[in-house]
């Protein structure tokens, strides 16, 4: 009987509890740029989300140690998704409403998807690098959207340039049998119209072999492999995925050297248990990496040596870590060249924003100065352009690390830029909505 | 003291039958609707109705519906996300594909082909029970993942296997706003929970309550079986097809079949447990339970000044959810809504208990 009694205590405790719970009290002041982090660090997907959320975090650290950005602070918090849709729809709602709210990079397809509908209405950018929606490029219709650096469809198109390269032309390419290996979830799924498009037009095979989600289970798809024979193998995975395809490889003995990741599939994480043998493995190299670069330097002395690092000092630098900080750096960009045209040391809004993103212009002199030579190439936006560049490298596992070719290959826009109006001219038909006309450009 | 019916006489069989005789729960259950329908709306957060509150309504609506199959017919099922994604699909398709299409006649058409794919995966229920039951209608869950991801036809031919809706309305009226869609969710809710408990307080319902306690004995009462259980997945899996309908359009905007994987059959399983098996209000206690007390864990450190990192408050959250489970599952094996009773119970005798 006491214990039951101590029971309903507790229950009234936690319904008065929840009762007072507010919505969070920490509320920011002026003069404050919040970026929200959307971040996994737990579930099937956190070996690989947790270098991404610390590069996030240390490079905006990095920013307030220089000033921040004209003179505004800048501040942030994470929000815990585990890669579940409903859960970073909660963590939206939660932070989208904080003063001074940037943008947001959801760092999972699902979760963009569902807030695709929903920024429309807020008025706050959706920054998703190298994922998301690969017809949101289109600025016409995706007025909140920006798939900066790459979306699925200019990796599946590299890829398939570089087969075809590696072949001694496209017309190599004819009669030869590409498996795409894929996560069985929008993430995968996204690249397969282009692929399409791709088997048509270079007169390839192309045969679709799923894993269920998070792709612990995947003996099937490589029964599929080992009868199939492909010439190639695409490996669409994230997480936990990659790595055991890179296993599942060595054990039915398709060779590493003809199996080619997307830049999601080409992380440390993703190789480390399989060591030297994933050795041959070649995956998309969206950015560059490793500890020597200025960025990572700064990173280091300016944050880490302060003892304020995010995360564990020897992954600093690592491919999803920079990538993250890429990521960071992009939005402090795209708020300060919001300011220079809505006011220096100004906190911007979700819309001044979003024009500094549709407006922005990294050439190759302003990425030196700001330390990220040699790891991405020049990004310029424009209110039909989206994406800001399309640029990617291939990176080989030699056993103990990745190697990037030097080659940079650029997507094929004569391909992509079609289907990307017409998927996106599909959209604003379903969703009913116009395309924006030059005025609006111009807001 | 403040439970006591005394000199509240009912001289009527009608009086007798009411859904709640006595008069203090009758103003209780007033006050709570007048504060559901108009305090909330005017005093909340965008951030609590729309993050909050609308989920909390619509995976009570889904616990509610559960509830019929597993606590009042004692038919135990792991297929509920997978009815919800029928509701939801199907309620997708006929927005898409029929133009002009009212949404509460789409939503409760998702509904009905749910009641359909219910139905027929119990079916098996009148050959097996208890655990062997689970797994079969675990089946109903590997099904629809995999109907949705494969057959394209079901998602339009999205080529993400993603689906979205957009420019809701009802009447002309938009279910935009946080309010809108929190009223529109907190109406079906109401009526649902009103045609709920008339249900099983009914004929039918006492036909499920007794196959649920003895199948033979309620069988050789003549009561039949089969017409009991199928009515009971009937029920139950429209309910939650509608609940499933409305998690895709209203909550999410936008799903792919993970929204609804094997996690949400046993999240809402869980809930019907904690809450109170064979209770309607139980089905609230509990979704309010599983879906609040891990958001109010989650953001506990930052309020009490903690700084701790992301994943560490995210496994704390898990480990005390647990822990909680447990420590009521111990103390009140019959859910947070017997609490609620013998605590209803207390008042009545307070302040000199006997």
């Amino acid at each position: 009987m006491k214990l039951k009694s101590l029971a309903l205590t507790a229950a009234l405790v936690a319904s008065t509890l929840g009762a007072v719970l507010a919505p969070s009290l920490a509320q920011a002041q002026a003069k404050e740029q919040f970026f929200p982090l959307l971040v996994y660090r737990t579930g099937p997907y956190a070996p690989n989300g947790t270098p991404w959320a610390n590069g996030k975090q240390d490079y905006l650290k990095l920013v307030n140690a220089q000033g921040g950005i004209n003179g505004v602070k800048v501040t942030f918090e994470e929000c815990e998704t585990g890669y579940a849709t409903d859960k970073g729809v909660e963590c939206y709602e939660r932070l989208k409403g904080r003063p001074g709210v940037a943008l947001f990079d959801p760092q999972a397809t699902g979760i963009t998807f569902a807030l695709t509908d929903k920024v429309l209405t807020d008025k706050i950018p959706l920054v998703t690098l190298g994922y998301g929606l690969a017809a949101s490029q289109d600025g016409g219709v995706f007025k909140w959207n920006f798939p900066l650096m790459g979306s699925y469809w200019t990796a599946a198109d590299i890829l398939i340039q570089h087969l075809g390269k590696k072949e001694g032309g496209m017309d190599k390419l004819k009669g030869k049998k590409i498996a795409l290996v894929y996560h069985d979830s929008p993430f995968g799924k996204e690249p397969i119209p282009l692929l399409q498009e791709r088997a048509k037009m270079n007169g390839f095979e192309l045969s679709l072999i799923p894993v269920t989600a998070p792709g612990v289970e995947q003996k099937s798809a490589w029964l599929q492999v080992r009868q199939q024979k492909p010439d190639f193998v695409l490996l669409w995975g994230w997480g936990v995925m990659n790595s055991t395809a890179l296993k599942e490889a060595v054990a039915t003995g398709f060779p590493r050297e003809k199996m080619y990741g997307v830049w999601w599939a080409g992380a440390e994480p993703d190789v480390k248990d399989v060591g030297a043998n994933a050795k041959g493995y070649n995956a998309l190299a969206l950015n560059g990496s490793g500890p020597d670069n200025k960025v990572i330097q700064d990173i280091i002395k300016q944050v880490h040596d302060k003892g304020q690092g995010t995360g564990p000092k020897d992954e600093v630098g690592s491919v999803l870590y920079t990538r993250g900080a890429i990521i960071s750096m992009l939005g402090v960009e795209a708020v300060r060249r919001a300011q220079e045209r809505f006011g220096k040391g100004k906190v911007m809004t979700g819309e001044q924003v979003r024009w500094g993103l549709e407006n922005l212009a990294l050439d190759q002199k302003k990425l030196d100065a700001l330390g990220f030579a040699g790891v991405m190439r020049p990004v310029s936006t424009s209110c039909q352009d989206h994406i800001g560049s399309t640029w990617a490298r291939m990176e080989t596992w030699d056993g103990a690390k990745w190697n990037i070719a030097p080659e940079w290959y650029q997507a094929d826009d004569q391909i992509i830029k079609p289907m990307a109006k017409a998927a996106a001219d599909k959209y604003a038909t379903e969703k009913k909505l116009t395309r924006r006309d030059a005025a609006d450009c111009q807001s | 003291m403040f439970y006591r019916e005394n000199g509240q006489f009912k001289s009527s069989y009608r009086a007798d039958q009411q859904i709640l005789p006595i008069a203090q729960d009758r103003i209780a259950m007033l006050v709570l609707l007048l504060v559901a329908f108009i305090v909330v709306p005017l005093g909340v957060s965008d951030y609590w109705m729309r993050a909050i509150l609308t989920p909390f309504l619509i995976l009570s609506l889904a616990a509610l519906g559960l509830n019929i199959l597993v606590g009042y017919c004692g038919q135990i099922s792991l297929g509920t996300g997978a009815f919800m994604a029928v509701g939801a699909y199907a309620a997708y398709n006929f927005q898409v594909r029929i133009d002009g299409m009212p949404l509460i006649a789409s939503l409760l058409l998702g509904g009905l082909c749910a009641t359909v794919i219910g139905v027929l995966f119990g079916i098996p229920s009148l050959r097996i029970k208890g655990l062997y039951l689970a797994v079969a209608t675990l089946a109903a869950q590997f099904f629809t993942d995999w109907a949705f991801l494969r057959i394209q036809w079901f998602t339009n031919n999205s080529s993400s296997g993603s689906v979205s809706v957009a420019g809701l309305n009802v009447f002309g009226v938009p279910i935009e706003s946080p309010v809108q869609k929190y009223l529109f969710c907190l109406a079906f809710v109401v009526v649902f929970a009103l045609l709920a408990k008339n249900l099983v307080r009914s004929a039918i319902g006492r036909e499920w309550m007794a196959m649920r306690d003895m199948d033979v004995a309620a069988a050789v009462i003549g009561i039949r079986p089969v017409y009991a259980k199928l009515t009971a997945f009937a029920v139950s899996s429209f309910i939650v097809g509608v609940a499933g309908a409305l998690w895709g359009f209203i909550h999410l905007g936008a799903w792919e079949p993970a929204a609804f994987s094997i996690d949400r059959s046993f999240q809402l399983l869980f809930m019907v447990i904690i809450g109170g098996l064979g209770s309607i209000m139980g089905s609230f206690f509990g979704a309010a339970f599983i879906v609040l007390l891990p958001l109010f864990l989650n953001q506990l450190p930052s309020w009490l000044g903690f700084s701790i990192s992301t994943a560490l408050a995210s496994h704390l959250e898990t480990m005390i959810f647990g822990a909680l489970i447990v420590f009521f599952l111990i103390v009140e094996p019959h859910g947070l809504a017997r609490l609620w009773s013998t605590a209803k119970e207390k008042l009545r005798l307070w302040p000199f208990p006997h």
